[in-house]
């Protein structure tokens, strides 16, 4: 047996508080297997940190900056083992629905620390023989289903973009990604268009295609369009392609 | 809603009232009025329960006319036009069931005889509508005192839950556990840090139970109050949080409800400071002008921050102690700059001597 440093668990520490980063470094400083390759303060440089070092661990606090914990996720995948710590108890099933390895509540426990590392470890061994599961699915689908996003987190590389949901145009799905048009750019999400669709408010946004999620305040008209289709002409003079199961929802929505 | 229709049981107590008056009616018409015993009767039951509900209508232009806020003059013309006005209709119903009573043989001539006592019954209509006048005032009044005593009862309630809420908020995880997160740092780290923060923390605490049993404290308390939790808070975010603050010395000994602005500071760190990645400001005044206590917290937040918990749960709470306490006399409004976040309170300036 050799000790490899390649061999060493790559673990990201990310909270807001100073103190509470310390404590963690404090106990996994006693574990000689764990290298913690960055600290981040916030959500933002949590993605970035994720991005560039690919770390193994991340010990992920809940409420942060910029964005929360379960965004980082989102954004970064679930090829990772996370163990969320915060001070809130009621983030508990959510974090369990998105695959987290373990939830630790502050104040933190050495006992209760090393247990959740155990977890983690297990996690990282068995990581080959077991599919990853999308967590950006899950995350959408753990919300509560009366909260509907108001914000979208993309990521691009290691830059996150925030795109109010009230600045998105229209989603198009293009294989394993969406496509979101907002302010006249398109941002790619690992995403499929049907979960995003549930996370949207149907009241604001309507899917009038296999492919499209339209926001309803920029559909200025609809024309038809060949013989059993439609297209919907958006403020600024985009044309979306809109199905015959999309033109009744949209009708139905527009003389109810 | 009138009191009175708004209830059966009332209503019929009401009439009830009215028989000893159809009584003292029947007696004018018959003695001074010349009517049989059975037409005096007759009529004065059914003209007193007509009138009964006419003398409801008192109501209206009784609220229309408070008595501390209208004039005297204003007061008796309302009243009188309202006597002469019901009195005359009263006559008018008298005309009609006088010639109805007339077709009947025991009432034959009745129509003339009841003429001659138009200005009797005018004047006891004039009576009647001010004594209802009278008791629809005293009605107000009662109505008043009760919406009062509701209103302390409401106030109490309020408070109680608040003061729960607040000592529970030091026992939620926003700070308390935090806090326990931040000594557990300290003790290996900076163990006399650690001990400080664990004194800070007992203050606040200590400070806070001591509170539930006190209707107002001076404003001087409450601010030390907030610098306890601050020092606190200080500890964990470190130069994330600045606190300024500008404070009339005029406006220290204003009595306020405890726990007041506490809950409002506690917002602008954990909605405010606690979303910002270089931290920012809060900002204190308070001004006391023209025995007024003007109170502003406002604090730096980020517009694009993720959706946090519970947010504005413990404005909803401050707003309905100040309701419920001054009922108008109390203002409360939040507003949005750019990314300061802002509440404004007002309430009226009491200093201690006047309370016992």
């Amino acid at each position: 047996m050799t000790s490899d440093t390649s061999k060493k668990i790559r673990t990201l520490i990310v909270d807001d508080e100073d103190l509470a980063r310390q404590v963690l470094r404090e106990f996994l400083s006693a574990h000689p297997e764990i290298e913690i390759v960055a600290e981040c303060a916030n959500g933002f440089e949590a993605v970035k940190c994720a991005t560039e070092l690919e770390p193994d661990l991340l010990f992920l606090d809940i409420q942060m900056p910029k964005l929360d914990g379960f965004e980082v996720l989102e954004l970064i995948g679930a090829n990772r083992a996370v163990v969320f710590v915060t001070a809130y108890d009621a983030f508990a099933i959510r974090a369990f629905e998105v695959h987290a390895v373990d939830y630790l509540l502050k104040p933190i426990g050495a006992e209760r620390f090393n247990a959740a590392l155990e977890r983690a470890k297990e996690r990282l061994s068995g990581k080959l023989h077991t599919a990853p599961l999308p967590a950006m699915e899950l995350a959408a689908s753990a919300r509560p289903p009366s909260q509907y996003l108001d914000r979208i987190p993309v990521r691009d590389g290691p830059s996150v973009f925030i795109i109010p949901v009230a600045k998105l145009d229209y989603a198009e799905a293009q294989d394993d990604y969406v496509a979101l048009a907002s302010s006249g750019k398109k941002h790619l999400k690992q995403q499929t268009i049907s979960s995003l669709e549930a996370a949207l408010d149907p009241s604001r946004f309507l899917r009038i295609h296999r492919s499209y999620i339209v926001n309803l305040e920029r559909v200025v008209k609809i024309e038809p369009f060949g013989k059993d289709t439609h297209v919907a002409v958006l403020a600024g003079g985009t044309q979306l392609p809109v199905s015959r199961a999309g033109h009744a929802r949209l009708r139905a929505f527009l003389d109810p | 809603m009138h009191p009175i229709l708004a209830q059966l049981r009332r209503l019929l107590l009401y009439l009830l009232g009215w028989i000893p008056l159809a009584g003292m009616l029947t007696y004018l018409l018959a003695v001074p009025g010349g009517l049989s015993w059975l037409e005096a009767t007759t009529v004065a039951f059914v003209l007193c329960l007509l009138y009964a509900f006419v003398c409801l209508a008192a109501w209206y232009p009784c609220q229309a006319t408070p008595l501390e806020q209208s004039g005297l003059s204003r007061f008796l013309f309302t009243h009188v036009a309202g006597a002469l006005v019901a009195s005359g209709l009263w006559l008018v119903a008298a005309r009609i069931l006088g010639r109805m009573l007339a077709s009947l043989d025991d009432y034959r001539g009745i129509d003339t005889r009841l003429t001659k006592d138009f200005p009797l019954l005018f004047a006891t209509g004039v009576l009647l509508y001010l004594l209802a006048v009278g008791f629809h005032y005293v009605l107000l009044a009662v109505e008043a005192s009760r919406e009062a005593e509701a209103r302390v009862m409401q106030a109490s309630v309020l408070a109680r839950e608040a003061e729960l809420r607040a000592l529970k908020a030091q026992v939620n995880p926003h700070f308390l556990f935090n806090s326990l997160n931040s000594i557990s740092a300290l003790t290996t780290s900076d163990a006399p840090k650690a001990r400080e923060m664990c004194i800070l923390l007992g203050d606040f605490l200590r400070r806070t139970l001591g509170l539930g049993e006190k209707a107002a404290i001076p404003l001087e308390e409450e601010i030390s109050l907030i610098h306890a939790f601050l020092a606190v808070e200080k500890i964990r975010y470190g130069a994330r949080l600045q606190m300024e603050e500008k404070i009339d010395p005029e406006a220290l000994d204003a009595q306020v409800p405890p726990l007041l602005l506490q809950p409002l500071v506690e917002n602008a760190v954990g909605h405010g400071i606690a979303n910002l990645v270089e931290g920012g400001w809060i900002r204190l005044s308070a001004e006391r002008r023209d025995g007024e206590l003007s109170i502003v917290v406002e604090n730096l937040f980020d517009p694009e921050a993720p959706p946090r918990r519970k947010s504005g749960v413990g404005l909803a709470n401050v707003r309905q102690r100040l309701e419920a306490r001054y009922g108008n006399r109390a203002k409360f409004a939040t507003s949005v700059d750019g990314s300061c976040f802002r509440v404004a309170i007002s309430l009226p300036a009491e200093s201690k001597e006047r309370v016992p």
